[in-house]
């Protein structure tokens, strides 16, 4: 009975999408909802975990027997209190947004240059830069962190802000030249045809034309920009030195944690604060985040 | 005669205009293309080059080396370490990547469906992929901890186990915990680039499938495995790179113990070149990932030939 109503609901529901209407609802649970939630439930917990740690009084923390740990009985903001006046917590939020935003500036004006001369001044040779520009997207971090820490020495730069902001770009400008030569790519060649018979040269082409037709695509890289810069991890730990120049990621995890006391409860905290510039930013420009994604990964 | 003069007046400043063009534009394009070619030539070409060279040096960190050949080579080969970290590496990328894919497609294949705020799990889910690695590795940490995990208390309280489980402190164990914290991570960039794959897959061709009597089984095994094996290739060449070299979530869970169990290529030439001070034998370790690499980059490579060669073979 209730078996022929489910059905004629779907069937009704069925010319909406697809052969949708040839599943019915119990199946779709069985298949679909459940092992999306089960999805969810995985990759979502540790951000609930990390937040709960994060206001959990240190007594609560340790002491399951009387508390139970999923959740908080008596929320605190002394781990946060701590993390913010006690540590250079502060200092290093900072350092991380300056290096970021440089770092992603540079980048983003650089890649435009590169990809619109790739992509439609079309140079001899403009296909194999291309290609080469794509390959270099490629190489890793982990195999030029020692040769560029000797260069980092011997410029002078060991220590500050400027060895990252040069360094993150090697990351940076392929995968946004790559992606923006994409996004050019869709821009109908009369827009600029027309332009140059009106009089324009190439730099007024590309200010007044291109660029403001590809404010999408500059939003793309220019997030993921600032999201792989802000992950960045392996460069900051090499080439800064002194706490107060550490970015979050390296200052959480190599000052938090001394010896044998783990703080745990502001460890969490600056996870968190160290995420949410990042998530929030995400949670604007989801859309554009995803496509650039997925862009730079079809084309 | 008139209408001539007319003619070879209107066309003069045009062909001017259209020569001046194209004598510019590789003076141009090279001039548009310089910055991103400086960054890159000083910032990427130099260090990759003289990472090799270090590799073939016995520089330490205060003290410029020399040539020393294949020595650090010879050395590693013979260095039980090395070998280790190789296999490890090797385990690490094979399991992760599988079960990355697997998960990855199957959650790809369930956003596919006709969902409810659809839009709003894709977005949600894409997190573990947006928090940074090391931040998010500290609450897995956390998560693996040998006294307070939540693992352990929930698995105790629900009778499973009666003590709790030393995630990363036995060498199985630990393995098992790091490509667990690095699946989880990359299961959203899978999912969510396979499904604009499958987005792009026409409904008509499912619909001819079930005509011609095709079962669930045999739609996904002849239409959706085929139409979105060259995506499969490009994202999974990608989830390789970044899995082989992986470096920090062993940076933040383990450091590379319990003896050696979890180090990788890239932990250990960082732990050999930098605390350590042998600069050129940890530039050995990391440029030995090249060839590595390089597999993977041919293997994308055969996979975009036949992205195109189903477009109808256009360049």
């Amino acid at each position: 009975m209730a078996q022929t109503t489910t059905s004629a609901v779907v069937a009704v529901r069925g010319d909406e999408g697809g052969m949708d209407y040839l599943t019915k609802l119990p199946r779709r649970v069985v298949t679909i909802y459940l092992p999306l939630a089960v999805f969810l439930f995985v990759l979502l917990f540790p951000f609930y975990w990390m937040t709960i740690t994060a206001i959990k009084p240190n007594h609560e923390l340790t002491d399951y027997q009387h508390f139970s740990p999923f959740w908080v009985v008596h929320p605190t903001l002394e781990h946060i209190k701590y993390l913010l006046f006690d540590t250079d917590y502060p200092a290093w939020l900072w350092n991380t947004m300056l290096v970021t935003v440089g770092s992603t500036v540079i980048s983003v004006i650089v890649s435009v240059l590169a990809a619109y001369s790739i992509e439609r001044l079309r140079f001899s040779g403009s296909r194999t830069v291309g290609l080469v520009i794509f390959l270099a997207y490629l190489v890793p971090p982990s195999i030029l962190f020692i040769p560029l820490a000797l260069m980092v020495f011997k410029l002078g730069l060991y220590d500050s802000e400027w060895a990252l902001i040069l360094t993150y770009p090697t990351f940076l400008i392929p995968f946004c030249t790559w992606l923006l030569m994409g996004y050019f790519r869709t821009i109908p060649f009369e827009l600029e045809e027309c332009a140059l018979m009106d009089g324009a040269n190439r730099w007024q082409i590309l200010a007044k034309v291109i660029l403001p037709l590809s404010v999408p695509g500059l939003i793309s890289a220019g997030i993921f920009a600032f999201t792989l810069s802000w992950n960045e991890f392996i460069y900051a730990l090499t080439f800064i030195q002194s706490s107060e120049n550490k970015t979050v990621p390296v200052g959480v995890l190599t000052e938090l944690v001394r010896s044998d006391v783990y703080e745990w409860g502001s460890l969490m905290a600056g996870a968190l604060f160290g995420s949410l510039p990042v998530v929030i930013l995400y949670s604007f420009f989801v859309d554009y985040y995803v496509s650039s994604m997925t862009g730079a990964v079809k084309e | 005669m008139s209408q001539t003069a007319q003619l070879v007046l209107r066309r003069a400043p045009r062909r001017g205009g259209f020569s001046r063009f194209i004598e510019n534009r590789n003076v141009l394009g090279l001039i548009f293309l310089l910055p991103a070619a400086a960054f890159l030539l000083i910032f990427l070409t130099y260090p990759l080059g003289l990472g090799v060279w270090l590799g073939f040096t016995d520089t330490q960190i205060g003290r410029a080396g020399s040539f020393v050949g294949l020595d650090n080579y010879r050395y590693l080969i013979g260095d039980n370490v090395f070998r280790l970290v190789v296999f490890n590496t090797i385990l690490y990328t094979v399991v992760a990547s599988v079960i990355k894919f697997a998960l990855g497609l199957w959650l790809a294949l369930i956003l596919n469906e006709k969902l409810p705020f659809k839009a709003f799990f894709r977005a949600i889910i894409l997190l573990p992929w947006v928090v940074p690695t090391v931040l998010s590795a500290i609450a897995f940490w956390w998560i693996y901890d040998a006294q307070f995990s939540i693992i352990s208390y929930s698995l105790i309280h629900l009778g499973l186990i009666d003590h709790p489980i030393n995630f990363l402190g036995d060498p199985t164990l630990a393995r098992g915990s790091v490509i667990a914290a690095n699946i989880w991570r990359g299961i959203p960039f899978v999912a969510i680039t396979l499904l604009a794959g499958l987005q792009t897959i026409s409904p008509s061709l499912y619909e001819a499938a079930t005509l011609d009597g095709a079962n669930g089984w045999q739609r996904f095994r002849h239409v959706t495995l085929p139409m979105l094996t060259p995506i499969i290739a490009v994202v999974m060449t990608f989830s390789v790179i970044f899995t082989f070299t992986d470096f920090q979530l062993i940076y933040v869970l383990t450091r590379g113990g319990p003896v050696n169990a979890t180090h990788l290529l890239a932990t250990l030439s960082f732990q050999r070149a930098i605390p350590g001070g042998h600069l050129g034998e940890g530039a050995a370790i990391a440029i030995s990932m090249i060839p590595f690499l390089l597999a993977a980059i041919m293997f994308s490579y055969f996979g975009m030939q036949r992205r195109r060669w189903q477009q109808g073979g256009r360049d």
